[in-house]
This record gives structure tokens, sequence and C-alpha cells, in this order.
């Protein structure tokens, strides 16, 4: 529930978010049915293991260990009203936050770059270029690589999208990419080749 | 005293800043009542709806600066709905008719609409500062009206307002003649401005010592504005995105070197890491920096900025500076006394950010906070006793555990010891915001300890009514009480109704509060305003006859001496 909005007990922003104030209040049982007053009580429990992290964090990379509340639900998790307490100007100002991390393959750390900012996938190539300054864009048919001029290792840039997958930059319509992409990575070209997913030079 | 000619008395009131003792020296005697009266300059009314506003013009006659506070805090986070109130055209109609002198004028939290807008640009012939802070209800129409009419104008400060773009041209409504510009903050404008008028806009005014941009205005237009603007003190940049080889960018780092008097920078909302070495010519100045709304900018280079920053006094980062970051803030700015760390992971896509490590570390090195706002992902009762060890003097700490209601997560204990020892070491402390689980024992500490506290946040805590009882009881300086989901009920909310005459306000949202202990306390309590404010979704149930056994889902208390007021919409029911 990355991308839903917190509910809010507006009438027009519960229609736009699907989720009305009901759904989103803390509760002891799953999302989806009445409540009764008895639930609303509020004690220490594994219902109020209720955190904001997502199944998606905990699917992630290893490079972050997660910290989680007290126990995890097992259904997607509610999101509550006005939590955490930061202005909605903040809010939107971070939501409209299309940034995401560039992961390459054999440096030690990784950076960040806000997708929105560019209007294609030419810029996007050219600021990774520019960020990891050792490379310089090569253009194939149909493919994008970066090469390190030090040593000649050919970088393919790849994307994990919403569903997990993992794949190559530049098939989909910019915009689709936008709003697909979760992270980048600039994948070694010879391991991208023994994943099949290009073929070898 | 009363011997004394009546300007030797008013020019003792002069020695006296605060609102506080002005008040209480009024209430001496009717002579010092009305000397005090003609002769009070800036007047703050915390809630606008504990008095008429004409009462206040009455009162008050040779006011210059009002300051008005509309909704209450909680609205900043959603749970109040919209039209609830808080309009600020009463205000303006009045003070246009009772003091026609008013200079400048402070509203937060407030719906402003153009027409108010329009009536203050064309009411007041000597105003100099208009200050909007949380406020909604306007457009940039309104805006031009301001400009075009308020000759003179030398602060214009729009702070996280929600302003509808009605196109750029309302900058450009500052006649040629206006020069007086001091202060121009309009960061919070989504569109675009007239880059033109602006830069012309800013050269004439000489005496601009404040400028903070928004989001549209380009570097380009930014090095120009410098070179024009060189005593500059605070500014706040636009977006910041620049190719770090361009020109623009090079004459921005000539621009920034002759900057000598900055003291302050924000915005950099978009800015590429590499670009940040351009202010470090400025850093060593630098007492104000905020870099709130710059979520590019990660650990390192964050970091490498921090080092230069040695004489900072008010920090606001998102958390993304770490805990590792924080101890560097901790090891370098030595002057440190505001801190904010803010979440960048509001949507929970869930990226480790700062612990309790990184309040420790900033409490050893940075023995002079007193102002801490902290959004953490866990904390630890040892870290806040050791916080509280080595910063006694904080007067503001707020800290917000994401998680509600995390125990320790070294013991798996309540963070009642923790807050405890907060309350007990700072005696200052004049507000204070709870998070993580807490058992009613913290309150007990509260009421006993905080004997300065204002102003206490309460979300997802307690155990029983003897949590609210214990705060009510015991701090006497309370003015305003915030609670939301905690099992506060009927019992503790009719315990000490007499206290609510001393406050503010009450807020209690998602508690055990009843209709008819709502009721209760309005029939006992006249002088209080006792609003049920029921979620517009389920005000069609409300149709039928509630009983009084029905939990009431938002309830705001408020001492006033203007009775229920009429402007209240459909969904507020004022008992």
């Amino acid at each position: 529930m990355s991308t839903t909005e917190t509910g809010n007990s507006s009438t027009t922003e519960s229609a736009v978010s699907g989720l009305d104030y009901e759904e989103t209040q803390l509760t002891l049982a799953p999302p989806g049915g009445s409540r009764s007053e008895l639930e609303r009580k509020r004690g220490f429990s594994e219902g109020l293991g209720l955190s904001l992290e997502t199944k998606d964090f905990l699917s992630g990379s290893s490079d972050e260990p997660p910290i989680s509340g007290a126990g995890e639900p097992s259904a997607a998790k509610a999101q509550v009203v006005g939590w955490p307490p930061v202005r909605s100007f903040r809010r939107n100002v971070l939501k409209s936050c299309t940034y995401v991390k560039v992961a390459v393959d054999g440096t030690p750390y990784l950076r960040k770059v806000d997708l929105e900012a560019y209007a294609g996938y030419q810029q996007l190539l050219t600021a990774l270029e520019e960020m990891f300054t050792c490379f310089t864009a090569r253009n194939y048919p149909n493919e994008r690589r970066l090469v390190d001029p030090v040593n000649g290792t050919e970088y393919v840039p790849t994307y994990e999208d919403k569903d997990g997958d993992w794949m190559l930059i530049g098939d989909v319509p910019w915009k689709m990419f936008v709003a697909s992409c979760k992270r980048l990575r600039l994948m070694k070209s010879s391991e991208a080749v023994d994943l099949g997913c290009i073929t070898a030079r | 005293m009363t011997y004394f000619p009546e300007e030797v008395v008013e020019h003792i009131f002069d020695f006296l800043s605060s609102h506080r003792d002005r008040n209480i020296v009024s209430t001496v005697c009717k002579a010092w009542y009305r000397v005090e009266r003609l002769s009070r300059r800036i007047v703050f009314v915390g809630n606008c709806y504990a008095v008429r506003p004409g009462r206040v013009m009455a009162r008050f006659p040779g006011m210059k600066c009002l300051s008005v506070k509309g909704k209450p805090h909680f609205a900043d986070f959603n749970l109040v709905p919209h039209d609830w109130g808080g309009f600020a055209l009463p205000w303006i109609e009045a003070a246009a008719r009772g003091c026609p002198g008013l200079e400048e004028l402070r509203l937060k939290r407030m719906v402003v609409s153009d027409e108010s807008l329009e009536l203050l640009a064309r009411s007041f012939p000597n105003f100099k500062a208009l200050v909007l802070v949380s406020c909604e209800g306007f457009t940039t129409d309104g805006l031009a009206a301001i400009a075009t009419h308020c000759r003179g104008l030398r602060e214009l400060d729009l702070q996280e307002n929600e302003v509808e773009d009605h196109g750029r041209q309302w900058l450009s409504c500052f006649p040629d003649s206006c020069t007086s510009l001091e202060s121009l903050n309009f960061a919070c404008l989504k569109g675009e401005v007239n880059a033109g008028a602006l830069e012309r806009l800013v050269a004439r005014c000489v005496n601009l010592r404040s400028l903070k941009l928004n989001r549209a205005i380009s570097v380009e237009s930014l090095a120009r504005m410098l070179a024009r603007t060189p005593h500059l003190v605070e500014l706040g940049t636009g977006s910041f995105t620049v190719e770090h080889r361009a020109e623009a960018y090079q004459r921005l780092i000539h621009a920034f070197r002759k900057c000598k008097s900055l003291k302050s920078l924000s915005g950099f909302w978009d800015v590429a890491p590499r670009c940040l070495q351009s202010i470090y010519s400025i850093c060593p100045n630098l007492t104000v920096l905020n870099l709130s709304y710059a979520p590019a900018i990660q650990g390192a280079d964050l970091v490498k900025l921090i080092r230069h920053c040695f004489k900072l006094q008010k920090l606001w980062v998102l958390d993304c500076i770490r805990d590792k970051g924080l101890a560097v803030v901790a090891s370098t700015c030595q002057e440190l006394q505001e801190l904010r760390v803010f979440p960048s992971d509001i949507y929970g896509t869930g990226t480790a950010a700062v612990t309790e490590e990184g309040l420790v570390a900033i409490s050893s090195g940075c023995s002079k906070l007193n102002s801490l706002l902290y959004f953490c992902h866990q904390m630890t009762n040892a870290a806040l006793i050791t916080v509280a060890k080595n910063c006694p003097h904080f007067t503001r700490f707020r800290l917000c555990i994401l998680d509600p209601g995390k125990p320790d997560p070294d013991t798996n204990q309540p963070l009642d010891e923790g807050f405890g020892a907060i309350v007990r070491s700072c005696k200052d402390l004049r507000r204070l915001s709870l998070s993580g689980l807490l058992t009613d024992k913290v309150f007990l500490y509260i009421g006993e300890y905080a004997a300065r506290l204002e102003m206490l946040s309460i979300a997802f805590a307690g155990d029983s009514d003897k949590g609210m009882v214990y705060v009510l009881n015991g701090c006497k300086n309370l003015r305003k009480l915030e609670i939301r989901d905690s099992p506060f009920g009927d019992a503790a909310l009719l315990e000490n109704v007499g206290k609510y005459e001393t406050m503010r306000s009450l807020w209690m949202s998602s508690c055990d509060v009843t209709l008819g202990g709502c009721k209760a306390l309005a029939a006992k309590m006249p002088r209080l305003n006792v609003e049920v404010i029921n979620d517009r979704d389920e005000s069609d149930e409300m149709e039928e006859n509630p009983s009084d056994m029905h939990k009431v889902e938002k309830m705001y208390v408020y001492r006033t001496l203007a009775g229920a007021r009429n402007d209240a919409p459909e969904f507020v029911e004022i008992l």
C-alpha cells in the first residue's frame, strides 16, 4: 500500500483513494468487515504490530535490515489517518518524489535519481553517465549500454518494476517506465548474458 | 503608581514585551486597564473563536499588529474536516472598521479567501506586513490584490499554504514604484511566476533581506537575482536543477561568494548532490539551514556539506541523514539549538532512517540544544535517559516514533521511564509530544514534573482515565492538550472541568468520550464551547438522534467569551 494516500474523513478524498475512514482505522480485525466497539480498544497485541512498512520492503535487497514492529499482519497494512503527523504540504512535496535508487554492480554505494527530472531515456542515461563518471554511453540498435572506458566492462541498464521483475530499460514508453520503476541497476553485461536477457556480443 | 501621570505608566508598560505580562497588568485596576489597552500595539489571539473580532478592535484601538490562529493543531494532519471554520474575513472586516491603522497581520491555520485579501489590500493605508502560515482558501488573484494596492509593503511571507494557481501575473502587479520590500517568501506556490518581473522587483528593492523562491524559479534566474542582492540575509533557492558544467552554475557560485551576509538557506528542491559545492563558501556563516525538501541529498553529500557549517543554530533535515550523519552534526555544530529530522519515507517504502543512536549522538555533542522534532523508527528508554542528562535545556521536545505504540526494542518495555527522565530533567519544558508504547505511568510523571508544560500532544498512549487525570490535575501551566486514539473517556473528561477554563483548548479524537459526556461538560461549563465534529460520511446516520452512549469521534473544547459560533458547518454540533 505504499502508493495509497492516507485515508481522510472527507468524502471526496475517500472516493479518490478508495479508502474510507472506517477502513483505515487502526483495529484488531483484518481489513474489511464491520468493526464493533470492542475492536477499537487499543492494546499492545499483535494487532498493534501494524507497522507502516510494506510487504515489498521485506522482500527487498538485503543491504538494509528491516526495522519492523512486533509481529506483522499477513494482509496489507492499514495506514493510520493523519499518521505520521506531517503537514499536508510536506507530504505532497515528498509524494511527488519519484526518486529511485541506482545500483551499479561492483560499486560500494548507491545513488538516487529523480525520474521525473528527465524527459526520456536518453536524458536518464546521460545523467547516469554523469553520475558514475567513469561511463560513456553507447547506443546499440534497440539497446542502450554504458561502458567503463578503463576496463571495457559493459553495463546494461535494468530496472525493477512494481511486480518485482527485473526488466531491460527502454522497452516501454517513458511515462510508463517512470510510473512502474522502483529501482535501477546497472548490471554487468556478462551477467545479463547469463540470464539470457541479451545476446552476447 | 496610580499617582503617576498616564504617560509615565504607559512608558513603563512599554517595557513589558510579552502579551501575558500586559494581560496581567491590565487586571490590576481600571486605570491600568485603560492605559494598557490604549497603548497596546501588538495583539495576539490564540483562538479565533475565543473572542469576537469587534471586541478586540474596540478594546485596542491603537492596534498595529494582529496575530490570529484558527484551526486546532491536528488540522495540520487532516484530522479536522475541511470547512470546519477559522475564517479570516470577519477579522479583516472588523479591523477595517475599528483599526484602520493596522500595519501587520499574521494568520495561522485559517481560511483566507481572495475576497478577504482584497479587502485587506484596500483598507489599511499603512499596511506593511502579511504573514500567512498553513492557511488555505486563496488564489494568486488574492496575492495580486495585495501586490497592487499595498503601497509600502515590506513583508509578504507565505509559509506552507495551499494556494490555488490562477496564473503568473500576480507578481507583475507590484508597481514599478514599489521599492519597499524587505522580505518576500512565495516558496509554497506551485505555479510559475513572471521571472522578469521578479528580477526587476528584487533589483529595485534595495532593502530586501529575505527572499524565498518557489520551485519554478530556475538557477539562471536565481544567479541573476543574487548578483543584484549581495546583502541578502535569508535565501530560499528555487529548483536548483542545473548542469554543473553550465555557465549558470558558474555564475551562481560567483554570486554566492559575494553574498557575505547570508545566514539562512532553504529550498534546494531538486538539487543534484554535486551542485551543493556551490554553497560551501557560505556554509561557515550559516546559522539556519533547511534541507528538509531535498530528498535527493543522501548521507555522504549531506555530511560533506554539514562539515562546513560550524555556526549552525537551526537545522532541518530529512532522515536520510542517518545516525552517522547526525554524529557528524554533533561534532561539527556545537552551537546547535534547534534540530528537526523529518521522515523521507511517509508512504512506507521501507528505508531505514534514524534511530535512538542518532539522537544520543546529537545530545552528547550539542549541549545548547533546546528544541527538537525527531521522526524515527525506534527509541529506547536508555537513550532518552541519556538525552535527558545531556540536554537539560529542552523547551520543546517532540518525538515521533513512526510505528504507533512501539515499545523499547531492547527491553520490550513501554517508554514511560524515558519520557519521565525528560520531564524530570528539563525543567523549562513548554512543549512535549509523545509516541511509542506508553502506559498511564508516563502521565503520572508528566503531571508531577512538567510544571512549565504548556502544550502536550498524545497519540496511541495510556491505559485508562487515570492517565489523562494525572495531566489535568498536575500541569498547572497547561494551555493546549490534544489527544488521539487513547483510552480516555467521560470520567477523565469530567474529573476537573474547571481546568478547561484555564486552558486555550482540548482536542480529543478516537478516544472513549461519549456524547453524554460531552453534553455533561457543556452543561457544567457554559463558558466553554464543546464542539462535536462528526465525520462527513457518517452525518447521514446522525440524522436519527444518536444516543448519549455513542462515542464521539472528534471533540474540540475551548474557552470563549463569544458563545457558540454562528459559522459552524452542519457536521459540527456545538453543545
